[in-house]
C-alpha cells in the first residue's frame, strides 16, 4: 500500500492563491471555509527584510490526534495514510476541531459533518494527483508515495533537509517542508 | 538544494512507471470522457479571465461547468491555471450577470433602465448610430475596446468608415515599452507573451514588475523555476513585493528614479569594459553617442538621486556583467508611470544590447517564424475621409491610438465632434486617470453603448446594456499563438449562453444587419468561419476542437544562431543605441535622466499594483475570489505610521494634491514599503450597485490619479505622479 505525502518547496511559492481555489472548486468548499490556505510572513525591519510564503493544509498524521479524539470513528486513519472523515457517522461534535493544532477542518453548517483536506482521494483513486498540487503554478507543492523509495517525494525527502509544522506536537505528519526561504545567492 | 525543473524531470523520469499516480497525459478532450467513462464531458477552450490566453480544459457535468483546468497542450497554461483562471466559474455563474438588453429611462447614473428585446435594443442603437453618422460623418463613432470581442465592433466601425478605435491597453499600460523597444530594435519584446527566457536567465532584474501578483501563468511558472534554478534575482521596486521576497538582492529605490539607476549602469557596463563588445560591434549603431551621453551617470550622483547605496549599485551592476549575456532585464508589462517612460523603456532596451541579451539563452528571445494569413470575407473597408482622432501630436502613439485624446477631442469636439461610443470590456471609468475628464467626455455623448458582461460602474452609465456571453459560452478565435513556438488555438462554448446574453460575434454581426451594412455582417454563425480561417491555416478544425492548441512545427528559433541571423526593423537595420527615429522628431536620441517632482511633507507617492487573485476591476464581483480579497488595503510604511499614530487595520482616507478624497480604507501599516510611498492594489472602490459583493469595498485608486502626466513620444498616460495626504476625518 502506499503512504501518500506532499513536500513543499516553499521557496517556489509566490502566494498565487491558485491552489486555494482549485481545491475549493474541485471540493466543493462552501463559502469562507478553506481546506488549505497559503500564509505570507514576514520579519524584520525594512529594508532588511526576509519572509516565508506557507502551505498550509491537512498533514494527514501518522499519530493523528483527530483521529483519536472522534467518539464515532469518523475521523480514521486509512490504508493509504491519508486521514479520512465518514461523513455518515460524523455527529458534528467538533472534538476533532479542538485536537488539531493545525487548525485544519472546518465544520460543513450545511450538513453537519467536520470536513477537511482529503488529499483529493478521488482523484488519487483515479490516478490524478490532488487539484493544488495539478494546479500549482510555482511547482511548489509536490506529492506522491513514501513507501516506493523511486517516488520524487521519497527522493526530495532523501536529499533535502525538511521539516514538519509543529514537530512537538508528535502528531507525525506526512506534510514536509523544504526550502523556508529563497536560497540567497 | 531548491527543486528545478529540470531535477524534477530527473525524478518524475527515475519515478515512471512505479507510481501509483499513473495519470495518462491529456491527448484531447474525447479520449479523457472515454477513459473516465463518467457522464462528464470535457471542452477545450481559452480563458479570459485575463488576457494570457491561457488553454482551458472545462469539465462539465449535466449541461453545467463544474471545474475548469489548464490545458497541458497548451504553451500558456502548460497544464495550470492561476486562482482567477480556477475561478472562471464564479464568472460563469454570477448572479448579478447583465442577463438582458436595456435602455436608459432615467438620467444618466440614476440606474434607471427598462428591458428590452435584442431586436429592439440593437434597433434603438442602429437608429441613433445612423443619425449621429449622417449629421457628423462616422468618425464621430468611436470604441474602446479591450479583449476578444473588440474584433466584432472594430468590424462595425471600419465598415462605417470611422477610424477612431483605441484600446487602453496601449495608453494606460503597455504602450511605451513597446514603442520603446521597437525604436531600439525595430521590435517589441512581446508577442502573445513577453518573450523573457527567465527558465535559462542566469540574473533576472525586475523594475517594479511584480510577477507573481502580476500573475501571468507561464511566466509566473518560468520565474518560480528561475527562482528553483538560482538564478539571482535583483527586483528594483520601492515596495518589497512577492517577487522582492524571492530576490537576492532588493533594491528599494526612491520612486520615479528608475531611470537614474539604469544610466549609471550603463555608464558602468561601458566604462568599466563589461558589454558584448563583439556584439555591439555586429549589430549596434550610436555606441559612442550613448558612451558620451552617459558619462554623467556615476555611483556617486545615482546613490544621491535614487536612495540606494553606491554599494548596492554597483554590486547589482556587477551581476550584468558577470554573467552576460544570460542576463534578463525583463520589460515590464505596465509601463505607463511617469510620463517619461519611453525613455525609461528605451534605457532598458540599451541595457540589454550592451548584455548581448537579445536573441541568447536566458535574455529575449527571438520570434517564432510562422504566418497566420488574414481571412477576410467583406468587401474593403471605405477610407475614412477624416483622420483618426486617436493619435493627438504624437509621433510614435501606437495603432492601438490613445484612450485620452480621443476622450480630449470627445470633450472638446476639436478637430470634430465625437457623439457616440461603443464600450467593450473595459471599464473606462476605472481604466483611465482624470475620472472627471470621463464624466465631462461621457456627458457630450449622443449615445454611449456598453457591452459587458458585468454591471461595472461604466457600464451604468450607458444608454444601452448589451449583455454578453462569457468567454465560457462563446466562440472567438482563431487565435495565433506566438510563444517560443507558433501555435493555434480556440474559444469554444463550454456551455450555452445564459440569461439572454448573446456572444460578442453574434451582436457585432446584428449591429450590422440593422444599420444596413450587411456586407461586412457575418456569414452564417462565428464557428463556421473558424472552419475557413483553420482551413487557410492549414490547421485540422476537428482535432483543434479536440485537442485545443495545435503546435506549427518547425517554428521555434529562439536564439541567434550563424542560420537564424536576427533582424532589426529600424531605419538602420541595426539595434540602435542612438535611436534615429526619436532625434527626427527632435527627442534625445539617448535617454537623458529628469528629475520628477517629489511628494512635499507629509504626502505620500501613490502607487498601485495587481493582487494575483484579481483582474483590474473585472474580477471584484466574482465570488470565489472576492472571497479571498474584498477589498484593496492602503499599504503605509510602519515608522510614517506611527510617526502619524495611525494603526494597522484602521480606516482612513486619502486626499490627493487636487482635493480629491477617496473611499475609505484600511491601511495595511508594514515594514514592505518605503516612507515616501503608499501603495494599493487597482480595481476596487466599485459604485455600482448591481455589483453586490464588491459594491462599496476598498477604495478607487483611479480616482486619485486625477493628475496624469503625458509621454511626449508616444501620448501614453503616466499615472504615479499623484500625491496623497492621509486623513482619518470622514
Amino acid at each position: 500500500m502506499p503512504r501518500y505525502a506532499m513536500v513543499i518547496d516553499q521557496s517556489r511559492c509566490v502566494a498565487c492563491m491558485a491552489c486555494v481555489v482549485a481545491c475549493k472548486r474541485e471540493n466543493d468548499v462552501p463559502p469562507e471555509h478553506y481546506r488549505t490556505r497559503v500564509l505570507e510572513m514576514v520579519e524584520g525591519r525594512f529594508p532588511k527584510l526576509k519572509s516565508e510564503f506557507r502551505s498550509e493544509l491537512c498533514n494527514h498524521c501518522s499519530n493523528a490526534p483527530c483521529v483519536t479524539v472522534c467518539p464515532t470513528g469518523a475521523s480514521h486513519k486509512e490504508e493509504d495514510g491519508t486521514v479520512q472523515i465518514d461523513r455518515n457517522k460524523c455527529v458534528g461534535c467538533k472534538a476533532c476541531l479542538a485536537a488539531c493544532p493545525y487548525d485544519a477542518r472546518y465544520i460543513n453548517e450545511e450538513h453537519g459533518f467536520a470536513d477537511k483536506c482529503s488529499f483529493c482521494q478521488h482523484r488519487l483513486k483515479a490516478g490524478k494527483m490532488p487539484a493544488c498540487v495539478a494546479t500549482c503554478v510555482g511547482g511548489s507543492r509536490m506529492f506522491g508515495d513514501l513507501n516506493d523509495p523511486d517516488s520524487l517525494v521519497s527522493q526530495l525527502l532523501r536529499e533535502n533537509p525538511y521539516r514538519v509544522l509543529l514537530e512537538a506536537a508528535g502528531t507525525k505528519p506526512n506534510v514536509f517542508y523544504i526550502n523556508q526561504y529563497p536560497r540567497k545567492s | 538544494m531548491a527543486i528545478s525543473r529540470r531535477s524534477f524531470m530527473k525524478y518524475v523520469a527515475a519515478a515512471a512507471g512505479t507510481s501509483v499516480l499513473a495519470e495518462s497525459p491529456f491527448i484531447g478532450a474525447k479520449a479523457r470522457a472515454k477513459a473516465e467513462g463518467g457522464k462528464a464531458v470535457y471542452i477545450t477552450t481559452t480563458c479570459e479571465i485575463c488576457f494570457w490566453k491561457c488553454g482551458v480544459i472545462a469539465k462539465v457535468v449535466d449541461g453545467k461547468v463544474v471545474k475548469l483546468e489548464g490545458n497541458p497542450l497548451h504553451p500558456q497554461s502548460r497544464g495550470k491555471l492561476c486562482g482567477r483562471g480556477q475561478g472562471g466559474l464564479g464568472l460563469l455563474y454570477d448572479k448579478d450577470r447583465l442577463k438582458v438588453p436595456m435602455i436608459r429611462t432615467g438620467a444618466r447614473g440614476e440606474n434607471r433602465y427598462k428591458s428590452a428585446s435584442w431586436d429592439e435594443a440593437l434597433g434603438y442603437i442602429a437608429v441613433r448610430l445612423n443619425a449621429i453618422k449622417d449629421k457628423y460623418g462616422p468618425e464621430a463613432i468611436a470604441l474602446f475596446a479591450h479583449g476578444s470581442s473588440g474584433t466584432y465592433f472594430a468590424n462595425l466601425l471600419r465598415a462605417l468608415g470611422s477610424p477612431n478605435i483605441t484600446y487602453p491597453s496601449f495608453s494606460q499600460c503597455l504602450g511605451a515599452r513597446n514603442v520603446a523597444w521597437e525604436l531600439t530594435y525595430g521590435h517589441a519584446p512581446q508577442c502573445t507573451c513577453e518573450r523573457v527566457d527567465l527558465v535559462n536567465s542566469r540574473v533576472v532584474v525586475l523594475f517594479g514588475t511584480h510577477l507573481g501578483e502580476n500573475m501571468h501563468n507561464s511566466q509566473t511558472q518560468d520565474f518560480a523555476e528561475a527562482v528553483g534554478n538560482g538564478a539571482r534575482i535583483i527586483v528594483v521596486d520601492p515596495r518589497y513585493s512577492t517577487a522582492a521576497s524571492k530576490a537576492s538582492m532588493w533594491l528599494p529605490i526612491k520612486p520615479g528614479t528608475d531611470l537614474a539607476l539604469m544610466l549609471t549602469w550603463i555608464n558602468i557596463i561601458i566604462s568599466e569594459g563589461w558589454y558584448d563588445k563583439e556584439y555591439v560591434e555586429k549589430y549596434t549603431t550610436g555606441f559612442e553617442e550613448l558612451k558620451d551621453s552617459v558619462k554623467k551617470y556615476t555611483p556617486e550622483w545615482a546613490a544621491k538621486e535614487t536612495d540606494l547605496s553606491r554599494r548596492q549599485i554597483l554590486e547589482a551592476v556587477r551581476e550584468l556583467g558577470r554573467y552576460s549575456p544570460n542576463v534578463m532585464i525583463h520589460p515590464g508589462r505596465h509601463f505607463s508611470w511617469h510620463g517619461n517612460d519611453t525613455q525609461r523603456g528605451r534605457a532598458m532596451a540599451i541595457l540589454t544590447a550592451l548584455l548581448g541579451s537579445w536573441g541568447r539563452p536566458g535574455g529575449i528571445w527571438l520570434e517564432c517564424k510562422t504566418t497566420f494569413p488574414k481571412l477576410v470575407e467583406h468587401p474593403e473597408y471605405p477610407e475614412p475621409e477624416e483622420d483618426a482622432a486617436i493619435f493627438g501630436d504624437y509621433p510614435f502613439a501606437g495603432g492601438e491610438g490613445l484612450t485620452n485624446v480621443l476622450r480630449e477631442t470627445t470633450i472638446s469636439g476639436d478637430p470634430y465632434p465625437v457623439k457616440a461610443w461603443l464600450v467593450t470590456g473595459t471599464n473606462l471609468i476605472k481604466t483611465m486617470p482624470g475620472q472627471e475628464e470621463t464624466m465631462k467626455a461621457i456627458d457630450n455623448l449622443d449615445l454611449l453603448v456598453a457591452i459587458d458582461v458585468m454591471p461595472t460602474d461604466t457600464v451604468m452609465l450607458a444608454d444601452v446594456i448589451l449583455p454578453e456571453a462569457t468567454y465560457l459560452e462563446r466562440h472567438d478565435g482563431l487565435f495565433a499563438i506566438k510563444t517560443m513556438e507558433g501555435g493555434v488555438s480556440l474559444r469554444q462554448p463550454a456551455v450555452d449562453p445564459m440569461y439572454q446574453s448573446k456572444p460578442g460575434w453574434w451582436i457585432g454581426s446584428e449591429l450590422c444587419k440593422k444599420m444596413g451594412l450587411d456586407d461586412y455582417a457575418l456569414k452564417g454563425t462565428w464557428e463556421e468561419r473558424m472552419k475557413r480561417e483553420a482551413k487557410l491555416w492549414k490547421i485540422d478544425y476537428d482535432e483543434l476542437v479536440d485537442k485545443g492548441y495545435i503546435t506549427i512545427p518547425n517554428s521555434r528559433h529562439p536564439y541567434i544562431t550563424a542560420d537564424n541571423p536576427p533582424t532589426f526593423k529600424t531605419p538602420s537595420g541595426k539595434i540602435e543605441l542612438a535611436s534615429s527615429e526619436l532625434e527626427e522628431e527632435d527627442f534625445d536620441a539617448v535617454p537623458v535622466y529628469e528629475a520628477l517632482d517629489q511628494p512635499p511633507a507629509g504626502q505620500y507617492r501613490l502607487l498601485y499594483g495587481r493582487s494575483p487573485v484579481h483582474t483590474f476591476t473585472r474580477t471584484v464581483n466574482n465570488q470565489w475570489l472576492w472571497e479571498l480579497f474584498k477589498e484593496n488595503e492602503v499599504w503605509l510604511n510602519a515608522d510614517e505610521a506611527a510617526s502619524q499614530g495611525i494603526k494597522n487595520g484602521e480606516v482612513v482616507y486619502l486626499i490627493n494634491q487636487d482635493g480629491v478624497k477617496s473611499e475609505p480604507v484600511k491601511v495595511k501599516v508594514t515594514e514592505r514599503i518605503r516612507r515616501d510611498c503608499v501603495y494599493m492594489v487597482h480595481g476596487f472602490g466599485q459604485h455600482s450597485p448591481q455589483l453586490s459583493r464588491a459594491n462599496n469595498r476598498g477604495a478607487d485608486d483611479q480616482k486619485l490619479i486625477s493628475r496624469y502626466k503625458v509621454d511626449p513620444i508616444c501620448g501614453v498616460t503616466g499615472m504615479r505622479v499623484n500625491f496623497v495626504q492621509i486623513t482619518k476625518e470622514a
